[in-house]
């Protein structure tokens, strides 16, 4: 972004991630396995063509992960990952794509002297994060969060789950900014083989809204053929979170030299784009 | 704060409460709040018939209000017992285990899941379903199977799948980490029994109301038996079962259509003082730089925080990560408490206080000594209050404990645990040869 005020802050620049070819967006849980190596396995990704990165902010009780998630979340506490910390994280990286903090409702609630979200996000926003997505926070709950990110230009991602009925998805369209993120299947996180049938239902479904918020799939999503499933199902993006989660896990336990891990994630993370690129019928190479 | 908000019919009990789940749960939270509101709030197909039904023929309700001679005058009061741990399977669980499993029937769900801690849930819920021909999985940490064998024998003998959770320190606050993620993949079909009155609501409202019958039958039994309702009510609190369970006549009379009402002055509850005793375990202090809480005492040291979908007091760092928390008791080692407590505390009509662990394990043995009833680790932390409180007398004329449940499941931990201590009044226990053998 080439106007930023001082203090970073401006609005959120997540609909740049999504305002042509369809989107590619990593997740890796901040400092996993440790801040040093994290940082370059965030920027991997940057340089493998991420158009927007959930950045996971871990909290000790992950109720929406799965076993590769969690361990990632166990990793990075175990590194001395803190809110402080993290946000130092965010400031230290070297990436210019759209941050998205994915965190749970807790931190966000309890950082800061004032009550309420409205610090956190302050925080955040300095720090040049463009919008949060919170698992454990439905429509319900969200009203102060959606408050404090419009205070401070920031983007409420609302989460779309294979169980959300008619009434509820208007709800969460109505609340959203930045973009909806579909979740695939049931369940939590975790590479799985096939695309979900109910994806594309649900894909149709958020379309039937006349939202024009953009729609990123997650949950599953781990190689070139599902990337390219989703976006040809009528996504806009695609989250890729565990299978990323993976290559880093691996190359903790074999101990691998940072450089290697951060290689094979950005290997991946191009393969994944290219799924993405290919799903819309379009080429690499056309891609502005 | 209006009636309805104080009984926490819109999901908050003033400041706590609400419903912070991952969005693919929330259809399931609205039909089971739908659930909750006809088929017992309105006793709908005659649900809360059924319910009490079963209580009395499968459950042995009510449980006797006896008087406990010994330590009425060992403390100068008249202490009587409100004896849970005579309830089918040991402990009160099984209103709350027996009402949802119920529930889900009516709701046409097919599976049953459940977390448990120190086990007495997850049995409860395992008898429940077998009861009513439901399957059902129990989650449980790694520590918590270790420290309570006995009931993991019991859960499988009565046909639960028994799931260990190894993340963390195996305790309570990972296995519901573990239930939540199982419901989140199974919500279509599958019903979550909390255990406690804890979670998003409709849970600690509806969990409370299946419970409420302990405290429906003590006015009565107490008004039977002396005369009056009680002065004071004491009784142990993790996530606050029992405690709801035995309190929610008192702070909220009538609250539940159909129980029966005692036979005393309108009013006189608000007479009645209310006491939660929580795990003060090795300490109060916290290790913040560890992330350990030597304690259980979310209320008493507790901050508020969002935890298992409420919001509520909880044990945490400055960050707002979860604390571990610790008593000699799996059943009260939790990190959180139910949010209506929360808010009763903050009001002021119960008292949150604490003993530690060395207290509990000398009322474990007392009680079992003076009384003939041995009881659970948790129900003892209730008892040790008395022994703690510098004048017993203090409380009132009559005073009622709640037995939460029985101790055989904590035989192997009030074992090895007095076996670390030098209590006064601990029977010598090393009666055993090394060949097993009496000596």
């Amino acid at each position: 972004m080439s106007d930023e005020p001082m203090g970073g802050a401006g609005q959120s620049r997540i609909p740049e991630a999504f305002d042509g070819e369809p989107a590619f967006v990593p997740y890796l849980a901040a400092g996993d396995p440790n801040y040093e190596a994290s940082l370059e396995y965030v920027e991997a990704l940057a340089r493998a063509g991420a158009d927007c990165i959930e950045l996971g902010l871990p909290f000790s009780e992950p109720i929406a992960e799965g076993p590769t998630i969690q361990q990632a979340v166990v990793r990075s506490l175990e590194g001395g990952m803190t809110v402080e910390r993290y946000f130092e994280f965010v400031s230290d990286l070297d990436v210019d794509v759209p941050l998205v903090c994915m965190t749970y409702y807790n931190l966000i609630y309890r950082y800061g002297e004032a009550e309420g979200p409205e610090p956190f996000v302050e925080r955040a926003a300095a720090e040049g994060i463009d919008g949060f997505v919170v698992p454990d926070l439905p429509a319900e709950e969200a009203g102060p969060l959606r408050e404090a990110c419009d205070e401070h230009g920031r983007d409420l991602v609302s989460i779309v789950a294979p169980t959300t009925g008619e009434e509820r998805l208007q709800r969460l369209v109505d609340l959203a900014s930045g973009y909806l993120y579909i979740q695939a299947r049931l369940g939590v996180t975790g590479a799985r083989q096939s695309v979900s049938d109910r994806t594309a239902e649900s894909l149709a479904r958020v379309a039937e809204t006349g939202t024009d918020l953009p729609r990123a799939v997650g949950f599953g999503i781990s190689s070139f053929e599902q990337a390219r499933d989703v976006i040809a199902a009528g996504a806009d993006g695609v989250i890729v979170g565990s299978a990323l989660v993976d290559i880093v896990a691996e190359g903790h336990e074999a101990d691998r030299p940072v450089a290697e891990t951060a290689d094979r994630l950005e290997e991946l993370g191009r393969e994944l784009k290219e799924g993405a690129l290919a799903g819309a019928g379009t080429e690499a190479s056309q891609a502005d | 704060m209006s009636e309805q908000q104080r009984r926490g019919g819109d999901g908050k009990f003033g400041r706590y409460g609400g419903q912070y789940v991952p969005e693919a749960l929330m259809p399931a939270i609205e039909e089971l709040t739908d659930a909750y509101e006809r088929y017992v709030l309105e006793n709908e197909d005659g649900f809360m018939d059924e319910f009490r039904e079963r209580l009395r023929d499968f459950g042995g309700r009510p449980t006797p209000l006896g008087r406990a001679d010994q330590l009425s005058e060992r403390y100068g009061v008249e202490v009587y017992l409100k004896r849970e741990d005579l309830l089918h399977g040991g402990a009160h669980k099984l209103n709350n285990a027996l009402g949802q499993c119920l529930l889900a029937k009516y709701m046409g769900k097919e599976r049953i899941v459940a977390e448990t801690g120190a086990g007495q849930h997850g049995t409860a819920t395992a008898m429940a379903a077998a009861h009513l021909d439901m399957p059902c999985e129990i989650y449980m940490g790694r520590r918590d199977i270790n420290r309570q064998r006995p009931n993991v024998f019991r859960m499988r003998i009565n046909g639960a799948e028994v799931n260990p959770v190894d993340i963390g320190r195996g305790t309570l606050k990972e296995a519901i980490n573990e239930t939540m993620r199982d419901w989140a993949t199974t919500v279509e079909t599958t019903h979550y029994v909390i255990g406690s009155v804890v979670g998003p609501h409709p849970f600690p409202s509806m969990v409370r109301d299946f419970h409420r019958p302990i405290s429906a039958e003590t006015k009565r039994q107490s008004v039977e038996a002396f005369g009056q309702l009680p002065d004071a009510v004491v009784a142990c609190a993790g996530g606050g079962s029992n405690t709801m369970g035995i309190f929610s006549e008192f702070v909220d009379p009538g609250g539940l259509p159909g129980t029966d009402p005692a036979n005393n002055e309108p009013g006189a509850e608000d007479d009645v003082d209310l006491y939660a005793v929580e795990a003060g375990g090795s300490s109060l202090a916290v290790d913040e730089a560890r992330g350990v809480a030597p304690n259980s005492a979310s209320l008493s040291t507790g901050t508020e925080g969002v935890l298992h979908g409420a919001r509520t007091k909880v044990l945490q760092d400055g960050d707002g990560q979860i604390m571990e928390s610790h008593s000699v008791s799996s059943g009260l080692d939790y990190a959180g408490v139910g949010p209506e407590l929360a808010n009763l505390v903050d009001e002021g009509r119960v008292e949150a206080v604490n003993v530690d662990d060395d207290a509990a394990l000398e009322a474990f043995h007392r009680l079992s000594q003076d009384e003939g009833i041995i009881p659970a680790l948790e129900t003892a932390h209730a008892l040790a209050y008395l022994e703690e409180h510098d004048d017993p007398t203090e409380l009132g004329e009559y005073v009622v404990v709640n037995v939460s449940g029985r101790g055989d499941k904590d035989l192997e931990s009030a074992i090895e645990e007095t076996a670390k201590r030098d209590l006064p009044n601990a029977p010598e226990m090393d009666v055993f040869d090394e060949h097993g053998g009496l000596r």
